[in-house]
């Protein structure tokens, strides 16, 4: 890393931190952890410290800091884990920590494992920046809430609110293997959001827009990503949905815009593709390597390396660098995601996707930055080709039960399709739809593909991290469109 | 090993910790302080397959500080609990408070508000749940794994088994006077079977379900063999789940779901949705919104309740408010900023985290039960979807457009027919309210937010096309 903090950002377990942790310390560490019988153990020293600004009804309402630090110490027999921590770095309490988690093994064979020679993981760095936010004075960033809240309010008479929110965070982390790999990373995180209501005659609507990921304040340089630019769409969003009808009931075609409906590409085939369900066998994808699971125009990639991106990692949190993995291609699947574990259990490389919150959890096979890759219809085409259907631009989140592939996810902004022509937006409304099933649907493929603008959070087992998510504009065949229409 | 647990000694050393950070808050120049100290440790043990998974053993405490100068406010939270520690974090969060505008609403409750010593006692931690190592932890898991597996064998495989425990104390203190904190043990065992759907070859599905049980109390529990095979005969019921046809009908709600539209009734029924102007009940205080046989009270002084809490967020007497009282909607819950922005008192409803601004919260947010049974609920209903799983998150409190993802049964004639799932039902969720039709008498309080059975008479589902 070329990155350096001043002190008051530096993580105390950092080379010249109060409680630096070198390879010798943290070697005699993963010694006590194996103790007990174990036959892998990791340490993970991790230091964040987040700050949050909120403007509501025109005022600086809220300023929050806060530092968190602590130690994760995993050990693993088998496909079994042990798992402690502790947020104090005193010698005693990372030994005891150590050897919780080393309990797993009791009980088992006692082949006692040494600790391997220290040598650093080599990463490239997607996430460089000069300056991290947190270092910038408070004030610039009170500035861009002010901004962004009197855009949205400029934007029609009838914004009655408007809460404008800015969080930043430094995470650096510090992780050290059993069998010897020594990784150091500081990731930055960005997020900023504006969130409006309109009112006019007795109606209130809501409309929302933002934006961030792994950068410093130099995010907010482009003209379409300013304060000011997220405030104007938070309030078209909202005065635009004033008109909204309900939405109609049943299956029929949809069309998804480019960028964050990649949210459906995360909940129809991501999750299903995280290598430990299919290791246990518990997801519908289980046994499908190399068979058609989506239509031929179907690619889709699992992609760690994008700069800036808010899924960017430059190392997973088990030590291993960030890839572009294929997931699909041209409709078949051919690889899953992988952690230490799922790696180990197929016989093939992680694929840098091992991820956790924090030290409190145990790493878990994640995504990071989702794409469907752009196919060669022009979008205009795409519209006019239905003739009755759903246009959807935004979306409030989406869900899936890896088991049986049922997915939804929710429209915050859409519209009603006629003759080839957007026409009334609809008001909100869920589409359900079954992984495989839709993605052979697709039946048309943008050549337009954008990658959302960094608001995505994914939680899994309790576990939340920053992910991303793109597509082009995508035509699918049927889907349930879950309005009260009938 | 077993946890030392959370003795009285604890929280008292907590109130202590908090005590000291208003008085060094005061000292760096705030006008006002509060500061909530939490100490929680958690035991997790799962099993799969009737191996060992993951044990997961750990403790940790962590400190919010809000600071007012005058009107102006920050907040800051840290785990470095050291005195020297504190004071920097103190002189900080000063500074910080002194970049945002004031705010009048923001300032301390009257001291006369906060609630006075001896708090009341609810009972809610037992010691037992304390004693539990991780050796028992797995084999109660490994019991209930085994029962459902061994219930049916088209039970295939196994999403696991999950016996955990947290134990907590929170010590809160303020600048107007208030010290006080507690204790509470949560214990809770989830099982989760898998089935191998193969209804349609060409398209083989793979069925989850789970059941759960969980107290405060150690022997509250259900015993973990009950559990299992509850969780094997809800899993083994969704075999050949297919889509319903797209139709308004009637949809009845297992008390699993129940609860979460109850939970949807507090995010439209509190302050501060009310002055966000982000709720479509507004201005409906005192009118009917929902049918008369429609009443939901948030108790936070139910003894040994999941929910329960001696005082609030911002230090006030906690107290029993009725959110809706046979269909008319009462005053909605506040904490005391809330209150203020709307005119009014709090109802002793603040939450807090360690990080943030207090903000209305439930504590034991329940329907209230009906005289019928569900089987007369059931029986009564011609046709329509019995709901025991949602997905999503489709609601717009703004304007109270609902609409989710479902699985569950087709009633026909009174009974449950086929299993059902990639459906979803929509309404405006002020007519699902009114349209409640029926309301059954089997309510427990195995959740903070509960309800019993209750019937929708209509709703759209969307499914397959006629």
């Amino acid at each position: 890393m070329t990155t350096l903090l001043p002190a008051a950002l530096r993580a105390p377990f950092s080379a010249g931190g109060e409680s630096a942790i070198d390879a010798q310390l943290a070697s005699r560490l993963l010694g006590l952890a194996l103790e007990a019988g174990g036959d892998y153990a990791d340490l993970y020293f991790e230091f964040r410290v987040a700050a949050d600004y909120a403007l509501e009804e025109e005022q600086v309402r809220t300023l929050g800091r806060g530092i968190t630090l602590g130690l994760g110490v995993r050990v693993t027999k088998g496909d079994a884990t042990g798992y402690a921590y502790t947020e104090d770095l005193d010698w005693e309490k990372m030994a005891h920590a150590a050897r919780t988690a080393g309990q797993i093994a009791m009980g088992g064979g006692h082949k006692p494992v040494g600790v391997a020679g220290m040598a650093k993981v080599q990463a490239p760095s997607f996430y460089a920046i000069a300056t991290p936010s947190l270092l910038v004075p408070a004030t610039d960033k009170l500035a861009l809430l002010r901004a962004a809240d009197k855009a949205a309010r400029a934007y029609d008479p009838r914004i009655v609110k408007v809460q404008v929110s800015f969080a930043e965070s430094i995470k650096e982390v510090s992780l050290f293997t059993s069998d010897g790999r020594m990784a150091h990373d500081i990731q930055p995180l960005i997020r900023f959001g504006v969130a409006a209501v309109a009112e006019d005659k007795g109606k209130r609507q809501s409309g929302s827009g933002g934006g961030g990921g792994r950068y410093g304040m130099d995010y907010f340089a482009r003209a379409t990503r300013d304060a000011a630019a997220h405030g104007t769409e938070a309030a078209r969003v909202a005065i635009a949905m004033l008109d909204a009808v309900d939405a109609p009931a049943g299956e029929m075609m949809v069309v998804l815009a480019p960028g964050d409906s990649g949210i459906l590409l995360h909940e129809a085939v991501g999750h299903g593709l995280e290598a430990d369900f299919n290791r246990k066998q518990t997801s519908n994808y289980t046994g499908q390597i190399g068979k058609q699971v989506a239509s031929p125009l179907c690619t889709v990639v699992d992609d760690g390396t994008i700069a800036g991106s808010r899924g960017a990692i430059n190392v997973d949190d088990e030590g291993f660098t960030a890839r572009n993995n294929v997931l699909i291609e041209h409709g078949t699947l051919v690889g899953y995601m992988h952690d230490r574990l799922s790696a180990k259990h197929y016989g093939v490389e992680p694929s840098g996707n091992g991820r956790r919150e924090s030290f409190r959890a145990m790493p878990l096979p994640r995504m990071t930055n989702t794409s469907l890759l752009a196919g060669t219809d022009n979008p205009e085409d795409i519209v006019k080709s239905v003739k009755r259907g759903v246009y959807a631009k935004r979306f409030s989140g989406g869900q899936v039960n890896i088991s049986n592939g049922d997915f939804v996810f929710s429209l915050s902004e859409s519209y009603l399709i006629e003759d080839g022509k957007l026409t009334a937006p609809l008001k909100g409304v869920n589409l359900i739809g079954n992984g495989p099933d839709v993605l052979r649907k697709v039946d048309m493929l943008g050549s337009d593909y954008e990658m959302s603008d960094g608001i995505w959070t994914c939680g899994k087992e309790g576990q939340s991290v920053p992910v991303n998510v793109g597509t082009p504009t995508v035509r699918i065949s049927a889907i349930t469109v879950g309005g009260t229409q009938a | 090993m077993s946890g030392a647990g959370v003795t009285e000694a604890t929280v008292k050393e907590l109130c202590d910790v908090a005590a000291l950070a208003v008085e060094l808050a005061k000292k760096a120049g705030a006008d006002a302080a509060e500061v909530l100290v939490r100490d929680g440790s958690e035991l997790t043990a799962k099993v799969r397959l009737g191996e060992p998974e993951l044990v997961q053993e750990a403790g940790s405490r962590a400190l919010g500080l809000r600071v007012l100068k005058g009107a102006r406010r920050a907040t800051t939270y840290t785990s470095d609990l050291r005195r020297g520690s504190l004071e920097a974090l103190c002189a900080e969060t000063v500074a910080l408070a002194e970049l945002a505008e004031p705010d009048e609403f923001a300032l301390p409750p009257d001291p006369a508000l906060l609630a006075k010593p001896p708090l009341v006692e609810l009972d809610l931690y037992d010691p037992a749940v304390a004693e539990v190592d991780a050796a028992w932890a797995l084999r109660e898991a490994k019991t209930g794994e085994a029962a459902a597996r061994r219930h049916d064998k088209r039970v295939t495989n196994s999403d696991g088994a999950t016996w955990s425990r947290v134990l907590g104390a929170t010590g809160f203190a303020t600048s107007g006077g208030f010290v006080g904190g507690y204790r509470g043990s949560y214990c809770s065992l989830v099982v989760e079977p898998l089935c191998d759907d193969t209804t349609d070859p060409d398209n083989p599905k793979k069925r989850n379900g789970y059941w759960w049980t969980a107290s405060r109390f150690l022997a509250q529990l259900d015993v973990a063999e009950a559990v299992g095979i509850e969780a094997a005969r809800r899993t083994v019921a969704t075999l050949g789940s297919r889509k319903a046809d797209t139709q308004e009908c009637a949809i009845v709600f297992d008390p699993e779901v129940g609860r979460s539209i109850v939970g949807t009734v507090f995010s439209v029924a509190n302050g501060s949705s009310f002055w966000r102007k982000s709720s479509y009940l507004i201005g409906k205080e005192g009118q009917e919104v929902a049918s008369k046989l429609v009443t939901i009270v948030d108790d936070p002084l139910i003894p040994r309740a999941p929910g329960s809490r001696p005082f609030d967020g911002d230090g006030l007497p906690t107290r029993k408010n009725v959110v809706v009282d046979r269909g008319v909607l009462g005053p909605v819950l506040c904490d005391v900023y809330a209150g203020r922005k709307l005119g009014r008192g709090s109802t002793g409803s603040a939450g807090r985290g360690i990080g943030g601004n207090p903000g209305p919260t439930t504590s034991n947010l329940i329907m209230q039960p009906g005289t019928m049974s569900r089987d007369q609920l059931l029986r009564s209903t011609p046709k329509g979807l019995y709901v025991t799983q949602l997905m999503g998150f489709g609601f717009n409190p703004v304007t109270g457009d609902f609409s989710r993802g479902a699985q569950g049964f087709w009633i026909e004639g009174g009974e449950l027919t086929y299993p059902v799932s990639e459906v979803t039902i929509a309404a405006n969720f002020d007519q699902i309210l009114k349209r409640i039709d029926a309301v059954a008498s089997d309510l427990e309080l195995r959740s903070a937010t509960a309800a019993p059975t209750f019937r929708v008479s209509h709703m759209t589902l969307a499914g397959a096309s006629r």
